[in-house]
């Protein structure tokens, strides 16, 4: 914005007889501001009073229908010593970081695996995207009469096989629960990982594989010092946007276990809908809202400036 | 079996079944209602309604026809939408915040008393009804009232009772359901052993759920609150309800942590569980579905078996009726509300419920559908027989909080399942109540 620090052809002629109005219309250093207008306006309309409002309720007692007064810290205060909420952080923590770091490891697979030449490449490739397709709730439908304690397809085929005698209690004990809905996550996750990490891959020059190749380099070499480097910025992409995804998921958890049993597959984001809209303690539902923020501003920290540093990218000596 | 009818059922009414008015008939009568009535809608009236969405198709049919027999007669109209029946509450509390939305709100359990300021006052319309229909039953007058004036009127019960097989546990040695809750115990364990097990919700489930473990504490003696909103939930008696839901679910099929409101539904009638508590639905759904025609005739409902305190404890889900008042037209809305529960109008619509309703008015005990099919008889008590959602307590907003949140729910599911002791449970539970009720 060259623009802005110099002054502009319609300044200096500015008399005192033309409307400010006018030259406020006509002046090349207000241009650049009148175009961003609309933006910021949209910004601020629907991501940054919402997030303002949010962040003000949860330091207030307001109910669903009735606005409430400021009350501190209160409601973070009555959370710090919350034993649900407490357990909810750390489903969420659990939730975040087992699935993040295996959905990574099989889209990356995959992605690899796509990335080879193959035949019905494209339809394969379409394929691998369906999990994603389906919408939330019909998939996480599915998977819990996959769990279901009566029901499962998986305990019946396992009992046919005379592997086990009884029904798997998927959803009904604690960490049954969590390795389901973890399981139900990755599934639906995969394909995110897998089509944007190929879409990287798809972007490495041949050239440098050749060079590669040429000098003798092993697979494993290749990947770890072709591959990879060049893969980085875009993995700091789709790891940042799946951990958010995963962090703040709600669907797949309120459509199969809405939390229970007893509390073992809450996350921040179940029991804030719990508490503000069932419960009707806006208030409190906010706070536990608002109380993701620092956890996500930390993931997305980590993820710009950890792995988009170029030293991480193009080795030790080039920072 | 007999094939039932709702034909049949008119027909075999007496005094009562005058609601087999129909066509030109209806309107006459409709009319003449119109012209006696003491409430006379403003002239150029609308109203508008929001209820809670319908379970049975039939239902929102007799609703519907019922609301146009009302047009015809008074050339009011009525606009109705529906919702799922947990989102009626916020949708009411922002109605009322804002003053502006549908003149009348149908919702749940303590609905009216969120915002009992904002209602207008309906005593004329629930003591003429009241005076003409036998009289009001006790629960529904707790709903109904606050402050010496009624806020709402209550519409009906979705009632929730024991679902029981008849083969199954006859050999269990039960000819029929037990009626204590010791005798219950021995019930869940002799089916447990004859592989014939049973099972109650103890996921988040709000329906069936919330039933069971209130009723579980209530029968111990235990209470949320006493009567002036005091948390009183850590108390021995607590404790007790807590060793028998205990040792109840260790007899139960595994799973039931996991369980919402479907669930149990499901497992009934695909023959894997032999007794659970529930609607009527699972009985209308065996009857419907030709074949589970079995199942239909091999169970019956029973009351909830009564604990050391004595008396029944039993938690149904209330229906109430109010008028936000903003409404410009008072005087046609508390006319829709007579006519709705007016004998010729009633009638018909608890008929097409099919037992999913019950009646808050005592004369309504005549209506055929209670005695045509007498497995659906008990439905017709439950009114009588419920507490209301605050206990020994107010039915306000703090109690709709509890519920909504499992507070409860999840007390019992802690301690059943293992995961705290005793004391950690309900310590978990009266530290969120006292917030909730401070």
């Amino acid at each position: 914005m060259a623009d802005a620090v110099l002054p502009g052809p319609l300044a200096p002629e500015a008399s005192p007889r033309i409307p400010a109005w006018d030259r406020l219309k006509g002046d090349r250093n207000w241009l650049g501001a009148w175009f961003m207008l609309p933006a910021a306006a949209f910004l601020i309309l629907f991501l940054a009073y919402p997030l303002g409002l949010g962040v003000w309720l949860s330091f207030t007692d307001a109910r669903i229908g009735r606005s409430g007064i400021f009350i501190g810290l209160e409601n973070y205060e009555w959370l710090w010593d919350d034993a649900t909420f407490r357990l909810a952080v750390f489903n969420t923590i659990l939730y975040t970081a087992v699935a993040s770091v295996i959905k990574f490891a099989v889209g990356l697979y995959l992605a690899l695996l796509l990335n080879q030449n193959m035949p019905l490449k494209a339809i394969i490739r379409a394929i691998v995207l369906i999990p994603f397709i389906v919408p939330t709730v019909l998939s996480a439908i599915a998977f819990w009469w996959l769990y279901d304690s009566q029901f499962s397809i998986l305990s019946w085929s396992l009992r046919q096989l005379h592997i086990i005698s009884s029904n798997i209690d998927f959803l009904g004990d604690p960490w049954n629960a969590r390795w389901s809905v973890i399981f139900a996550n990755i599934w639906r996750g995969v394909p995110f990982v897998a089509i944007t990490l190929l879409a990287g891959l798809q972007t490495v020059p041949p050239s440098l594989y050749e060079a590669a190749t040429i000098d003798g380099a092993s697979r494993w070499q290749i990947f770890r010092h072709v591959t990879y480097p060049l893969l980085t910025p875009i993995i700091a992409v789709v790891m940042t946007f799946s951990v958010l995804f995963t962090f703040t998921d709600f669907q797949l958890i309120w459509a199969m276990t809405r939390g229970g049993p007893v509390n073992a597959t809450h996350l921040m984001a179940t029991l804030s809908y719990q508490r503000a809209i069932g419960g009707g303690y806006l208030g409190e539902g906010a706070a536990i809202a608002t109380a993701m923020i620092p956890f996500l501003l930390a993931a997305i920290l980590i993820s710009w400036f950890g792995l988009q540093r170029r030293k991480w990218q193009h080795g030790e000596s080039n920072d | 079996m007999t094939i039932l009818t709702r034909r049949a059922l008119v027909k075999g009414g007496s005094a009562l079944a005058a609601g087999a008015l129909s066509g030109p008939a209806l309107l006459e009568w409709s009319k003449a209602w119109a012209q006696t009535a003491p409430w006379k809608p403003e002239p150029g009236a609308q109203l508008s309604m929001l209820r809670w969405k319908y379970f049975v198709q039939a239902e929102d049919d007799a609703f519907v026809k019922l609301l146009e027999a009302f047009t015809k007669a008074t050339g009011v109209k009525v606009a109705i939408a529906r919702e799922s029946y947990e989102d009626v509450q916020p949708k009411a509390s922002v109605a009322a915040n804002t003053g502006a939305g549908p003149d009348l709100f149908w919702g749940l359990y303590s609905l009216p008393h969120l915002f009992p300021q904002k209602c207008v006052d309906v005593s004329d319309v629930a003591e003429y009804l009241g005076k003409k229909y036998g009289g009001w039953v006790p629960s529904a007058v707790t709903y109904g009232k606050s402050g010496g004036k009624w806020i709402a009127v209550p519409i009906c019960y979705g009632g929730n009772l024991q679902n029981y097989r008849l083969e199954a546990s006859k050999k269990a040695g039960f000819s029929k359901f037990p009626d204590t809750t010791d005798a219950f115990l021995e019930y869940a364990k002799a089916m447990k052993k004859n592989n014939t097990p049973g099972g109650m919700a103890l996921g988040h489930a709000s329906g069936d759920g919330n039933t069971w473990v209130y009723w579980c504490l209530w029968t111990h003696g235990g209470n949320v609150v006493d009567k002036d909103d005091k948390v009183i939930i850590n108390s021995p008696e607590t404790a007790k309800a807590l060793e028998y839901a205990k040792q109840l679910s260790d007899n139960m099929i595994t799973g039931v942590a996991s369980w919402n409101d479907a669930s149990n539904n499901k497992a009934f009638l695909a023959g894997e569980i032999y007794w659970t508590n529930n609607g009527i639905s699972i009985y209308v759904a065996a009857q419907k579905d030709p074949t589970k025609n079995n199942i239909a005739a091999d169970m019956d409902h029973a009351f909830w078996p009564v604990g050391p305190i004595g008396k029944p404890t039993e938690l149904h889900l209330m229906y109430p009726i109010l008028v936000m008042n903003y409404t410009k037209y008072p005087q046609a809305a508390k006319a829709l509300i007579a006519y709705m529960m007016e004998a010729d109008q009633f009638n018909k619509w608890i008929e097409a419920a099919q037992g999913y309703l019950t009646h808050c008015l005592n004369a309504y005990d005549s209506n055929p559908v209670w005695t045509a099919d007498p497995k659906t008889t008990p439905f017709r008590d439950v009114a009588k027989r419920s507490l209301t959602a605050g206990g020994l307590g107010s039915v306000g907003e703090k109690a709709a909080t509890a519920i909504a949140d499992f507070v409860v729910l999840d007390m019992f599911a802690n301690y059943c399942t293992g995961r705290e002791d005793v004391k950690g449970a309900i310590s978990i539970a009266d530290r969120q109540l006292r917030r909730i009720y401070r």
